[in-house]
């Protein structure tokens, strides 16, 4: 099995994408000759040419706009949105249209439309190249929303939401690019779903829920919880929209407490959601309130206090403690 | 000829002027890019543009003015440059090329007009009286912001591509009320003031831009759109944004375009001060395409070899702007070797001071910036700031404990 980064892999998973189904097509910003500001596209349009890997204009409503269309006529779009803090010209074409072409049309029209969006901080970055609005996506009806957290996800992933007659969101967390996995490109084994959690570490006294970039902060959190005596289980939440509940809920009813980490701001955080559906699953498996790790109620702030601003081991650990205290 | 144009809306314009706007309208003439220029690649003054007559109107004192600040811009972005390599600045974002078409543009405004960048004009920053070392603040991650808009009349940086170009015409629509206002209570309104709107060849394309141009138009809104073509968006040229002569478009929402050459100092300032003083005595917006090139990375974290040939470069690097005005001067006898000697010592000492002010950044406070977020007092913000202080001293104390553990 080949060892790559998590954008090799996502550039494997285009490619075999794109040379399966000559009706797939990736679209963005610099995604041509450079291979993308992050190089995930690389090589992809001296491989498939300039009709199938589009730098197009600079214009995001545009991108995801002319997506739809070209869908309309059974095209698969692979749109990249360069940053995080870029995706909000095209909100407006995803929320109102994408999200909702298949409902109004009672079915009859299918947009599967991908979109990939390179998501969150701690790369010492300018403003809007930190960010993580999966919120604001997760909570418009008719979107899937998925992140990968290592390569072997980051290739499934990609070839599943490109599959998908559904639009589907990727968001990408840039911090982990360059972290390196074993990826099968033969086999997803575990990865057939990619709107199933996986339980990635198992344990008995508490359960952190982390998805994309956090994944690996939850793990080295659990691994330092073993010092005070605590076995910590972690669950890779790898789908958004749908949330798989049940294997939270199955965690929960064993260990009987949950952190929840993400980097977006809890305030009306997907945080919020899983500790309000676990709280109605599982209520009285519970030994104390579930408690969310995440970003402030302010703007990502400049890269110099970001480390301030990102969950981390602590801020995950302290956060254990007080579901302990209880 | 003029009749190409609906004249109702360029009533005002002399008909040898239209004449020279529709004659630019058109790409090139044979391997001739069209577009106002009155300095040639070797520095050469023409006549024969209606825009001549204005540059041959300033002094020596204005014309080394101008030499002197492109100079010193240039010298600040070698400095920057090297901040960031040094590990100093997080990111840099190099305006090396686009000396004439910034200073050219940011001297021709006048001290009440308004002026909303993009991320790279450091050179319209130096006109209008930005201390530099303040746009360093951004790059070196301790602010987003860094200076005060309202001292210099020069808004904050925008990253997001076009974003500012709404704000600029809604600022010329308040200027426009104010001057209404003043005049309807019989009150002086002052110095008619004008807007400057900055974007890109590839911001060019976001839907913010079309309508500002709608609004603009449809309120004549006193603002100068100007677009710096430096022939590329990271690695996509400008012909992907548009296939006619970018300034084309004015035409379409009932506005004058024309582009000029955005390496020709004395041609930028010429134009934008006509279009600054139409737009400020109510004829409404122009658009201005500074045709110019970018001579290094798009900011550096980009490498131009993956995408560019340096053929290209070579193209351009004989058309720059800063050595092309050195050569007009020296022609023309209005500098000698002590004042451009004069002018190297003072952008290295620009330099050094830009440098000893970053060093000097204070570094930023997290609780500051929470306390930043609302005007007014919010509940969960307060809480999450009482958190986060408790939680940080938390770690203080810890700290204090091992230190004085490890004194005895
Ligand atoms: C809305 C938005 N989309 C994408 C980006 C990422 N981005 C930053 S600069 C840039 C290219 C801009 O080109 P241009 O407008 O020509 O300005 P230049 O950088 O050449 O000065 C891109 C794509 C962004 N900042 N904002
Ligand atoms: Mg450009």
């Amino acid at each position: 099995m080949p060892t790559m980064t998590l954008a090799k892999a996502i550039n494997a998973g285009l490619r075999d994408a794109l040379a399966a189904d000559e009706m797939v097509l990736l679209m963005g910003e610099d995604i041509g000759s450079l291979g993308g500001v992050y190089r995930v596209t690389e090589g992809l349009k001296a491989e498939f040419g300039e009709d199938r890997v589009v730098d197009s204009p600079l214009a995001e409503s545009g991108i995801v706009g002319t997506s739809i269309g070209l869908s309309l006529r059974g095209y698969r779009p692979v749109d990249e949105i360069q940053f995080d803090g870029f995706v909000f010209p095209a909100f407006n074409q995803i929320t109102t249209q994408l999200a909702k072409l298949h409902a109004r049309s009672a079915g009859r029209l299918t947009v599967p439309v991908t979109i990939r969006i390179p998501y969150g901080g701690g790369i010492g970055s300018v403003e809007h190249h930190s960010e993580s609005p999966e919120a604001l996506f997760a909570h418009t009806a008719g979107l899937r929303i998925i992140t990968p957290s290592n390569p072997h996800d980051g290739y499934w992933m990609t070839r599943r939401a490109i599959e998908s007659d559904d639009p589907v969101i990727v968001f990408e967390p840039k911090r982990r690019y360059w972290l390196k996995g074993e990826v099968d490109t033969t086999d997803p084994g575990a990865s057939t779903d990619p709107f199933r959690a996986h339980v990635v570490r198992e344990g008995t006294d508490a359960t952190v829920v982390a998805y994309g970039p956090l994944v690996p902060v939850a793990l080295a959190a659990a691994e330092a919880a073993t010092e005070d005596g605590h076995s910590v289980e972690v669950i890779d939440l790898r789908s958004l929209s749908p949330i798989d509940f049940d294997t939270i809920t199955a965690s929960v009813e064993k260990t009987g407490r949950l952190v929840v980490a993400h980097e977006a701001p809890t305030f009306g955080g997907l945080g919020g959601e899983i500790a309000s559906r676990v709280s109605e699953r599982a209520f009285l498996s519970l030994e104390a309130p579930v408690i969310r790790v995440g970003g402030f109620h302010m703007p990502y702030p400049v890269a110099k206090i970001e480390g301030q601003y990102l969950p981390d081991i602590d801020r995950i650990l302290e956060a254990l403690d007080r579901a302990f205290a209880y | 000829m003029a009749g190409h144009l609906p004249t109702t809306e360029f009533d005002d314009i002399p008909d040898e002027l239209l004449d020279e706007l529709e004659s630019l309208s058109h790409e090139r003439t044979e391997g001739h890019v069209n577009m106002v220029q009155l300095l040639d690649e070797e520095g050469r003054f023409h006549n024969g543009s209606h825009f001549s007559e204005h540059a041959r109107s300033l002094s020596g004192e204005e014309l080394r003015g101008l030499y002197r600040e492109m100079a010193m811009i240039r010298r600040f972005d070698v400095e920057a440059t090297a901040l960031q390599r040094q590990g100093q600045l997080a990111l840099w974002v190099p305006m090396r090329g686009q000396e004439a078409a910034q200073i050219g543009s940011g001297r021709a405004t006048q001290p009440q007009d308004y002026i909303f960048p993009t991320y790279r004009e450091h050179g319209v920053a130096l006109t209008r009286g930005v201390e530099l070392g303040e746009l360093l603040r951004i790059f070196r991650g301790v602010s987003n912001g860094g200076w005060d808009p309202t001292e210099t009349n020069f808004h904050l940086y925008t990253l997001v591509l076009a974003a500012q170009v709404p704000h600029a015409v809604g600022y010329a629509m308040a200027l426009q009320r104010d001057a209404a206002r003043a005049a309807a209570g019989g009150r002086d309104a002052g110095e008619p003031g004008a807007v400057v709107a900055y974007f890109g060849d590839g911001a060019s394309s976001e839907g913010d831009v079309h309508e500002s141009m709608v609004f603009a138009a449809s309120f004549k809104a006193p603002v100068v759109f100007f677009c710096q073509n430096n022939q590329w968006a990271i690695s996509v040229p400008a012909q992907v944004q548009s296939r006619i002569p970018l300034h084309n478009r004015a035409k379409g929402y009932g506005f004058p375009g024309l582009r000029v050459d955005g390496n020709d100092v004395l041609a930028v300032r010429a134009v934008t001060e006509w279009a600054l003083e139409r737009a400020r005595s109510g004829k409404g917006p122009v658009l201005i395409e500074a045709y110019t090139y970018r001579q290094g990375a798009h900011t550096t974290a980009d490498d131009p070899t993956k995408y560019r040939l340096s053929e290209e470069e070579q193209e351009w690097l004989a058309k720059d702007p800063v050595t092309r005005f050195e050569k007009f001067l020296r022609a023309e006898g209005h500098a000698d070797d002590a004042f451009f000697a004069d002018v190297a010592a003072e952008g290295d000492a620009l330099a050094a001071k830009s440098r000893k002010d970053v060093l000097a950044f204070e570094p930023p406070n997290l609780a500051e910036a929470m306390g930043n977020v609302y005007a007014e007092w919010h509940p969960l913000v307060a809480e999450e700031l009482a958190w986060h202080l408790e939680y940080e001293s938390g770690f203080k104390d810890a700290e204090e404990a091992n230190t004085s553990e490890g004194g005895h």
